[in-house]
């Protein structure tokens, strides 16, 4: 061992300790905050309490929010899984006329048309239909944004599922309906697994959608009742906001262990790249 | 007849109901920032009953207006030096550092870093300013530097050092992926030849992942033009100083009410991403 390697392997290891440092130092609050006697923006070791947590039980609109931010990510979660996978099958399987062109207009209005681009349209047309304050509207409207990219990853999935399966289930006369129900979804379970947990993460972090179309605090999700505690008369509600943004973090990190355990968190080998 | 036997009418069917969706809160609103751009329609006062078509005065306007061009210069910055460098270089480091290192450290660096990609935008902005602010703010404790404002003093920097760490779990993952396709042979033959890190990567890996670097940034790139985050940590401010342009058009549609303005700023992000988008799947043809 020369002490040019020594120095090199130190030297890799500096390197890991900063960049695993810089990912997780900001992450140190959510563990801190949350249980601090006197919880700031800041980090520091904590006089141990529970009050936050009870401060945040009782705010009057925390368990509302998370409630509404549930039924919101249901409702455009479910609604994109399905739509999705029942159009990724279609698509995948007959040849519809006109479904390349179909194909690259999704690809291309998946990446083109984001909710910044098209935030002003969507407000004004959500204002003109009376939607505004609609929580199903606004589930909508985040699974139309979500269509298009589920639609593309679902068809992969699909597409890699043998049609032998089909045939034989229909050499036996099960209908088009018993063939999707029992050959292609089980089949193609971990593809709509992957879109449902995709979507549910993209639907319960979305800020801007609900932020613009939810504007009566009751009907609020998460995302944005923890903006209000933020902005809320000229100071930060620094009880509520570390044990909130605690309780609101939890369902993406579950979902992410469950990912992770279930599936790893890679690429596979057909990306889209 | 197809495998599935759905045939032509049934398979339409299956898709209608997804392209009603698509069409309705997609397409429509793209269409629409069109016709709303060439308007002078507000949200209150006389033009919001009655807007009028201005034509292309939106548009000049928008060209001659020193908050619009300093908007797309900060948004050019940003892009730059967040996606296209930081987190190309970063994601790319990660993915090439932590092939060699014992499981458990590298289970636990991916992790942190895809965590820090998943958590909601509003908790991600929280963490970053205990991070950054003023007084009590993990930054300035470890500077020694505690009366420091980040994100008062250096709102730019701040934010692209924030979207570096927000998003470089996609770079790192995609280039795991393709660093896999590399032939362990070649790297072999590289470090027998006594080729240096670099070396290795310029010579040999680079050619194999070019295709990869290509879309990466391109995605990467048209994700951080179109992101809402900075509104979060600042808002824009102190004084327009970090005011990317999804920013811009938040404030000058919902603030200030000028939505016809507004979409024709609007238009012009959909042009550019437009154009980020035919590239990219120019590309995908070009590989397919």
């Amino acid at each position: 061992m020369s002490p040019l390697w020594i120095i090199r392997r130190i030297g890799f290891y500096v390197l890991i300790t900063v960049v695993l440092a810089f990912f997780a130092v900001p992450m140190l609050w959510l563990a801190s905050a949350p249980f601090d006697a006197k919880p700031g923006l800041g980090l520091r070791w904590p006089d141990w309490t529970l009050r936050n947590v009870v401060a945040t039980f009782e705010h009057p609109y925390a368990l509302t929010s998370l409630v509404n931010s549930l039924v919101l990510c249901a409702v455009a979660t479910v609604v994109t899984t399905v739509l999705a996978a029942l159009a990724a099958y279609a698509l995948s399987r007959v040849r519809i006329p006109g479904r390349d062109l179909l194909l690259y207009l999704l690809l291309l209005l998946s990446s083109v048309v984001t909710g910044t681009a098209a935030m002003v349209p969507i407000f004004v047309m959500m204002l003109q239909l009376g939607l505004i304050n609609s929580q199903f509207g606004t589930a909508l409207v985040i699974a139309g944004g979500m269509l298009p990219a589920a639609i593309f990853i679902l068809k992969d999935f699909m597409d890699a599922v043998p049609r032998s399966y089909e045939e034989s289930a229909r050499v036996f006369g099960a209908s088009p309906r018993q063939v999707l129900a029992h050959v292609v979804l089980p089949v193609a379970r971990p593809g709509v697994a992957t879109i449902f947990v995709w979507a549910f993460v993209n639907a319960w972090g979305n800020f801007l959608l609900p932020f613009l179309l939810l504007r009566d605090v009751g009907q609020q999700p998460a995302a944005v009742l923890l903006r209000t505690l933020y902005d809320e008369g000229g100071s930060a509600n620094l009880t509520v906001i570390p044990v909130f943004s605690l309780l609101y973090s939890i369902p993406v990190v579950v979902l992410y262990l469950f990912v992770s355990k279930r599936y790893g968190f890679r690429f596979h080998g057909g990306i889209k790249s | 007849m197809d495998s599935s036997g759905l045939g032509v009418r049934r398979a339409v069917g299956f898709v209608a109901p997804a392209l009603l969706l698509i069409g309705i809160f997609l397409v429509f609103p793209a269409l629409w920032t069109l016709y709303i751009g060439i308007t002078n329609y507000q949200l209150t006062g006389a033009a919001a009953a009655n807007p009028q078509v201005v034509g292309l005065d939106n548009l000049v306007e928008a060209v001659r207006d020193p908050l619009f061009t300093n908007s797309v210069w900060l948004t050019a910055l940003f892009v730059l030096f967040s996606a296209v460098i930081g987190q190309n270089v970063l994601g790319f480091l990660l993915a090439w550092l932590l092939r060699s290192v014992s499981p458990w450290l590298r289970r636990t660096t991916e992790g942190l870093v895809l965590l820090s990609w998943i958590l909601p935008s509003t908790v991600v902005a929280f963490l970053w300013f205990a991070v950054l602010s003023r007084d009590t703010g993990t930054l300035g404790l470890l500077l020694g530097q505690p009366e420091t404002s980040w994100l008062v003093q250096y709102p730019m920097t701040s934010l692209i050092v924030f979207n570096i760490w927000r998003g470089t779990a996609f770079s790192m993952l995609l280039y795991t992926s393709s660093l896999a396709a590399v032939p362990p042979s070649q790297l072999e033959t590289a470090r027998l030849v006594g080729a240096s890190g670099w070396q290795t990567v310029r010579d040999v890996v680079f050619p194999h992942i070019r295709g990869h670097v290509l879309t990466n940034t391109l995605l990467i790139s048209l994700w951080t033009a179109n992101d809402f985050t900075p509104f979060l940590l600042t808002s824009g401010g102190p004084n327009h100083q970090s005011e990317v342009l999804p920013v811009l058009i938040y404030r000058q549609a919902l603030e200030g009410g000028q939505l016809g303005y507004a979409s024709a700023m609007s238009m012009l992000l959909l042009v550019g991403n437009l154009a980020i988008a035919l590239v990219y799947l120019r590309l995908l043809r070009r590989r397919a």
